[in-house]
């Protein structure tokens, strides 16, 4: 069983709880600070979306170790509305909140490994991943 | 019945302190009393069983002011409020577990003692509870003044132009408040160019972006210009990857290049002055 914590989501203030976990858990694996500014950024982004769309949520950081090659997972689940359509969200641009709606590309764009599962009605789970070099 | 009671925690005070003091070393081990002073806890003991006392030997506004008082202090203690519970469940266990053994309780009176120990117990609880609450609540309201107290100033630096450092985590709040001292300002001040400093602003995401392209685009409305100052390299990469767009936006790493940038907008320069 791999290293795992958690940070509930429940108002905005814990989206600075989440990013907290996260950066500390960064700079133990041994991430730079650049890296260590996109994560604690996707998770914030990633907290965002469960505060904004599903109310509560929570993120969950794992420490990755592959066969020796050691990375960070960050697990967003929440049990809100789901994604309605995936391939719109993955749009630069698109946004229900009015807000720029560079979010979930930009998680994308700042992990390594990002995966979506969504049901509508039942929730949605984020899992993106970073790799140290 | 009730008179009872008290007069047995009177008489066996000694005794019940210290099988209590023993029932607290059980449950959390020699740290509770690593915790607190010998003669705080000796104390803090004799007071409370002091004020159990008094419940039903005072009329109620009396005991109530005790109390409060009492739990007042015990905030102040510092001590958890899970702690406090135990305490004042184990003080109640010995109280009730004597007065089985002097066997003032037996079979046939045990539902009216209970209610007796209960009537003690409960205010004390609530008390307790409330007072914790109270000091929380009051230091979470007055951190928040004072986090307001620090958002978002706008100073002015030289005549056109004038500078905000934000420094912290932004939120909603903080945001509005962002953008209405941000207005406001400008147009006091008659700013010409607004130097935004984001060098303490420890994660820039899309809504944070979001907020700061919102209140440029208000500063353009009162007939001002806005620059992001203070983006440190790592920032950068992650508005990049974020791919959110700051075209519009004149952009410097420091706020004394930011400085300069504004004073040339303004048709001005710094000289050094030949003595």
């Amino acid at each position: 069983m791999a290293y795992r914590s958690s940070v509930d989501i429940h108002t905005e203030w814990d989206i600075v709880a989440a990013r907290q976990l996260g950066r500390n858990e960064a700079k133990k694996i041994g991430f730079g600070t650049v890296d260590q500014a996109r994560i604690t950024t996707a998770i914030s982004e990633l907290a965002r979306n469960i505060y904004l769309y599903a109310g509560t949520g929570k993120i969950e950081i794992e420490r990755l170790n592959e066969k020796g090659i050691f990375g960070i997972a960050i697990i967003a689940s929440d049990e809100g509305p789901g994604i309605a359509d995936v391939r719109k969200v993955m749009e630069d641009g698109f946004s229900t909140s009015g807000g720029l709606g560079a979010g979930m590309p930009g998680v994308k764009r700042l992990m390594d490994d990002f995966r979506i599962d969504t049901e509508k009605g039942k929730g949605t789970t984020i899992t993106a991943i970073k790799w140290l070099r | 019945m009730h008179r009872k009671v008290p007069k047995f925690v009177e008489t066996h005070l000694d005794e019940i302190i210290e099988r209590w003091k023993q029932l607290m070393k059980e449950d959390h081990g020699d740290r509770f009393f690593q915790i607190m002073p010998d003669e705080v806890v000796e104390k803090t003991s004799h007071e409370f069983a002091g004020l159990i006392v008094s419940n039903l030997t005072e009329d109620g506004q009396m005991y109530e002011s005790k109390l409060h008082d009492f739990s007042e202090r015990i905030v102040r203690l510092g001590w958890s409020i899970t702690l406090v519970m135990k305490a004042i469940e184990n003080f109640s266990d010995t109280v009730y577990e004597m007065l089985w053994e002097a066997e003032v309780i037996n079979d046939s009176n045990v539902a009216e003692y209970f209610e007796v120990l209960n009537g003690w117990i409960r205010p004390l609880r609530e008390e307790v509870v409330e007072a914790y609450s109270n000091t929380w609540e009051r230091t979470v309201s007055l951190q928040k003044i004072a986090l307001q107290e620090l958002s978002a100033s706008l100073i002015p630096v030289v005549d056109k132009v004038s500078v905000m450092p934000l420094v912290g985590t932004i939120d909603t709040e903080r945001a509005k408040l962002i953008m209405e001292n941000l207005l406001e300002g400008v147009v006091r001040h008659r700013s010409e160019v607004v130097l935004l400093d984001i060098t303490g602003v420890p994660v820039v995401d899309t809504m944070v972006a979001h907020h700061i392209i919102q209140a440029a685009d208000a500063v353009r409305l009162v007939g001002a210009r806005c620059m992001l100052v203070g983006i440190r390299p790592e920032i950068a990469q992650t508005i990049v990857a974020l791919g959110i767009d700051l075209n519009e936006f004149t952009t410097t790493s420091t706020l004394q290049r930011g400085m300069q940038e504004a004073l040339a907008l303004t048709n001005r320069q710094i000289v050094e002055v030949d003595e």
